[in-house]
């Protein structure tokens, strides 16, 4: 069998709070990285994917025999051939594993085909004869809810009617996905001196992840199956899996391969099952890859967002009350939208003191693609409407974006709407104070490539001008509303060679962010131990929980720091009964006594065995939400990020240079200051991109710009320099004081870029991406 | 799918003559796009990477002829001076490495409305030199385009160059994409004064479903630049702008994933009135070094 997995390194660099290389760093660079899709067997089958062409149909029939008569193949597989369950999903099972009955977003899975080359599946596939009864899809969110309770901004908000639409549900339970109410205060009696409204829309984002959806399926010998397979939660692809094929977890062994980026897209499975199905179905490897195009199919993307703000305040701009409404299109089937809208309507007012708050979130079901999880999950659709109101708010009472921001700042011992205390560090004056005391970008300069339009030669500086904005935001890092959010780490000491040695073995996926050298970083500062490799991340260990809601380092750098000091009580154990009497400890590599001084190394308790040490680790527990008043204290931890932002705008044409991005966040503690300024660097630049230009344009149901050519994500051409301040105010509550930190850029830097261009252009921006024509005709 | 590698232009059509329905392939930055995405399966490919002719560009007779093959790299580096307009076009031309091997040629032979090059050989108005086993033909450009993706080149023949006059003047190319590099036009123009003729030449991209010229537009500046060529003031504001709206008013634009027909048409009329100051005033600073 040939490179199947990602490498295992040792590495000999630094501990906590320096910044190691990366074990993968050198071979990603060169080319040498082996990447999911880079799986090869010999005598593996290529599987590929029938999609449904329709956003809603009725399939009235599926005759798969034109495609079993094309030499070649091996298998053509239907939901008939599902063995297990038939539908799967992250919150609640409603997607099914191949359709029945009925498709309901455009991409569908149908059905699946096996054969010796991937071209041969593909043309195997088109042969499948589908008979689809079209249906009229039910593609507005507003319309799943009833029209009537979204009209134009200053309209009175009316009663939400039942369901006022002549379509049917998209399910047969309705089209709400999850009605999330927070109450705080009396919203209903507050008044305020100034009032500002507003109605704001998020288009849809795609992770646009480089890798695509990949992996190898190998039938196992007993009956069960290997996967490896770029996911983001091993444990919970396997749940899933184990329902799908009737078989029971310990026969289902997942590897992982290695992972071209996430950002949330890898939560949902997508080839996981129907892999396994053809490998299982044929007794041959089976490798699927998507294509570019069937990965916009392939994965959930950001939800798009409505969103209508009322902000009341005091004439010095102290806020009074919020009244907000979001509603959040889920698209087909369930995925995280539930965790999305709780996400949503407890972070929705921002990062600020509030008496009074209403907030009504809703995610809705639709025939448009399914949307889940993705970078700043909720957090990042509310700040672009709480942010804007900010500055609306800002210029009705007439300070500074700063200034405003400043006065209504949470800090620790805030209380969030849901009642729940903010209990460490919530240092958001601090963020915004820094930020306004960075110097700001000299002019425009006359090269074109930093001017709007860039290298296209749109301007030699006709119609440009500055505009600068600020934004800050709030993230909930970890699972939140009562999950079981925990973590596994093994940590094994032993000599190798005469030389103590450690191996990390976690669940815990690595997706680019740098888990892999946080883990060993751990381990070395933990057990004074150089040579630490950490294990390739597989289902031979206990759940490493999901690489998301920025938790990685949290918990499972807290799981590996608990396991260490289990391993570490197992040699002091071993320390006094050889040395004792005396206490003792370890200080770098070397066992000291308290009576005798330095007695020996851990090399010398070494000789009689390895240790070993297993440990399951949790976050502090936290409590669902009511319902009706959104009351709980739901969250484990909040992080902050702020931004500046610097555009130049081409008032004429409408283009955009975003000429610098500042950002101000406060990490609790840097684990490895290099990941996370490229955290920092990263989450900016893919808020940057839903600013002004990413979007999957969907019409009536139908994606149309499944491509890199049409869905364009920012360049080193759009992406400008950073400055980044790093803040390490120390959380008491999480492991070595840190905080999470890939969320929370991504989330202001896009209200950032908004209100600087608001700035540069005069236009009152109700909608990201902005596209040009919003800035030039009216 | 056959593979067919001649090394020379003379082996090259007779194997096209042999074989009608094979598609060139040189750079491939838009060939292997469709073959990736299973948009056609060519009976054979015609690779045409080590026709040594295609790669090479000379001058003669104060006219440029340059291979279909030459990468934008090698005009943006060698004929910036004598065909400024399509070396600025080149420029914005994919990334670096699109650059390094996506060619002129390749714009013609897909004749998509939005080919960064075809804008400028319209201003330019250059010629297509195609060849066959029967021999060469010369296609002015501007009967070149017959419509989406559709040229005037036969079946058995191969595009073997491109010929523009040098420069008599400036000329400029502008685009508009969403994104400040490696974009799709959403729309461009290409603006080239020809004093020596008094003549104007334009081409607009992505705004029609061919690349075409504003001809009422090159008209009408040509009656206002008549008696300005040599003593060269500012262009009064309004002949600017009916340049512009004359200009806008060429194009067939439509709504699309990359842009509205609106804004197409408004953002021509910038880009022409944005072309047209900085052509003219490089003109007038010519005018006044002499």
């Amino acid at each position: 069998m040939t490179d199947v997995s990602t490498e295992v390194r040792t590495t000999t660099a630094g501990g906590v709070g320096e910044s190691p290389f990366r074990p993968d760093g050198t071979f990603k660079v060169t080319g040498q990285f082996a990447y999911s899709s880079d799986l090869y067997m010999e005598g593996m089958l290529w599987g590929t994917t029938l999609r449904s062409p329709h956003p809603r149909a009725r399939i009235a029939s599926i005759d798969i025999g034109p495609a079993l008569k094309v030499a070649g193949v091996s298998a053509v597989l239907t939901h008939d051939d599902v063995p297990g369950e038939k539908v799967y999903g992250l919150e609640i099972a409603d997607q099914p594993v191949l359709a029945y009955d009925e498709v309901r977003y455009q991409g569908e899975p149908v059905a699946i085909v096996a054969a010796d080359h991937p071209e041969t599946a593909r043309r195997a596939a088109a042969l499948i004869v589908v008979d689809y009864q079209v249906v009229e899809p039910l593609s507005d969110p507003r319309e799943a809810v009833g029209h009537p309770y979204w009209k134009p901004v200053h309209d009175e908000p009316g009663e939400r009617t039942a369901m006022s639409r002549d379509k049917a549900p998209v399910h047969p339970e309705g089209n709400i996905v999850r009605h999330q109410r927070v109450r705080f205060g009396d919203p209903d009696a507050a008044t305020a001196d100034v009032v500002v409204h507003g109605d704001y829309e998020v288009g849809m984002q795609d992770q646009a992840f480089l890798g695509p959806e990949s992996g190898l399926a190998v039938p196992g010998e007993d009956g069960g199956v290997d996967l490896y397979v770029a996911t983001q939660w091993l444990h919970v692809d396997r749940r899933q899996m184990a329902g799908a094929l009737r078989l029971p977890e310990d026969k289902i062994r997942l590897t992982l391969a290695g992972v071209g980026g996430a950002f949330g897209a890898r939560e949902d499975l997508s080839m996981q099952v129907h892999a396994c199905m053809l490998a299982l179905q044929t007794g041959r490897p089976v490798k699927m890859v998507y294509s570019r195009e069937e990965s916009f199919f392939g994965h959930v993307h950001r939800h798009p967002a409505l969103m209508r703000y009322e902000h009341g305040a005091d004439r010095d701009g102290r806020l009074v009350y919020v009244r907000a409404h979001i509603l959040l299109d889920g698209g087909a089937y369930t995925s995280s939208t539930p965790a999305v809208v709780g996400n949503a309507s407890t972070l929705g007012i921002g990062p600020y003191d509030v008496p009074h708050v209403a907030m009504d979130c809703w995610g809705v079901y639709t025939n448009n693609p399914p949307c889940g999880a993705m970078r700043g999950f909720g957090a990042v659709q509310a700040a672009f409407g709480y942010e804007s109101q900010m500055d609306k708010l800002a210029a009705a009472v007439g300070v500074s974006p700063v200034e405003i921001r400043m006065r209504n700042a949470m800090s620790e011992g805030s209380v969030l709407p849901t009642g729940q205390v903010i209990d460490s560090p919530a240092p958001v004056m601090e963020l915004l104070r820094r930020l306004d005391a960075m110097p700001l970008p000299g002019a425009a300069t006359d090269d074109i490539r930093l001017l709007p339009g860039g290298v296209s030669n749109t301007t030699h500086g006709e119609g440009v001008r500055r505009g600068v904005g600020y934004a800050v935001g709030i993230k909930n890092v970890g699972f939140s509303e009562g999950f079981d959010d925990f973590s596994t780490a093994r940590v094994r000491l032993e000599l190798m060679g005469d030389e103590p040695s450690v191996l990390v073995h976690t669940a815990a996926v690595e997706v680019g962010q740098g888990l892999v050298t946080v883990q060993a970083q751990i381990a070395r500062s933990e057990l004074g131990v150089e040579r630490v490799t950490v294990a390739a991340a597989d289902t031979q260990v206990g759940s490493g929980g999901s690489t998301s809601a920025s938790r990685q380092t949290y918990v499972t750098g807290g799981a590996v720091r608990a396991a260490c000091e289990a391993v570490r009580s197992e040699l002091l154990e071993r320390a006094a009964e050889r040395y004792g009497p005396g206490e003792f400890r370890l200080v770098g590599g070397r066992l000291e006594s308290t009576v005798d001084g330095v007695v020996g190394d851990i090399a010398s308790l070494l000789v009689e065995g390895a240790v070993e040490r297993t440990v399951e680790w949790r976050h502090r527990p936290t409590q669902p939400l009511d319902e009706a008043t959104g009351r709980g204290d739901a969250h484990v931890q909040w992080a902050f990020c702020a931004h500046r932002a610097v555009v130049d705008v081409d008032v004429d044409l409408g283009l955009i240079r975003v000429v610098e991005m500042a950002a101000v966040q406060d990490v609790g503690k840097a684990m490895n200051p290099d990941a996370v300024l490229g955290q920092i660097h990263g989450g900016t630049a893919q808020g940057l991109g839903l600013a002004v230009m990413e979007e999957v344009q969907v019409v009536d149901g139908k994606l149309r710009n499944p491509s890199f050519t049409d869905y364009l994500i920012p360049t080193i051409m759009d992406m400008p320099p950073m400055r980044v301040e790093v803040l390490e105010l120390a959380d008491p509550h999480a492991p070595y004081g840190l905080r999470g930190v890939g969320e929370p850029p991504t989330i202001s830097s896009t209200p950032a870029i908004v209100a600087a261009v608001r700035a540069a252009s005069g236009i009152d921006l109700k909608r990201v991406p902005i596209r040009p024509e919003h800035l030039v005709l009216r | 799918m056959e593979f067919l590698r001649p090394t020379s232009l003379s082996e090259a059509c007779q194997l096209k003559a042999e074989h009608p329905d094979a598609v060139p392939l040189c750079g491939g930055t838009d060939v292997m796009v469709d073959l990736n995405f299973d948009r056609r399966r060519p009976e054979a490919l015609l690779d045409l990477t080590a026709v040594p002719e295609l790669y090479e560009w000379s001058r003669y007779d104060g006219r440029l002829r340059i291979g279909a093959a030459v990468p934008y790299t090698a005009i943006i580096e060698q004929l910036a001076t004598e065909a400024p307009g399509l070396a600025i076009a080149s420029r914005t031309v994919g990334s670096p490495q699109i650059r390094n091997r996506a060619s002129v040629g390749g714009n013609l032979g897909s004749a998509s409305p939005a080919g960064d090059a075809l804008p400028p050989l319209l201003a330019a108005n250059g010629e297509v030199e195609t060849m066959s086993t029967t021999g060469a033909r010369r296609i002015p450009i501007h009967e070149f385009f017959l419509g989406p993706k559709h040229n005037a080149l036969r079946p058995e023949e191969l595009i073997a160059a491109v010929h523009v006059p040098v420069a008599s003047g400036p000329q400029q190319y502008a685009k508009v994409g969403t994104r400040n590099a490696m974009v799709i036009a959403v729309c461009s123009f290409s603006l080239a004064l020809h004093p020596d003729t008094g003549r104007i030449g334009t081409g607009i991209g992505s705004a029609a479903p061919t690349p075409r010229a504003a001809p009422e537009a090159e008209d009408f500046l040509a009656a206002e630049l008549a008696d300005r060529w040599t003593a060269p003031d500012e262009l009064p504001d309004d002949v600017v702008r009916r340049f512009g709206e004359l200009v806008a008013a060429a194009a067939e634009p439509i709504d699309d994933v990359r842009g509205t027909a609106d804004y197409r048409r408004h953002a021509l009329s910038v880009l022409a009135r944005r072309t047209l100051t900085w052509t003219w005033a490089e003109h007038r600073s010519q005018e006044r070094a002499q």
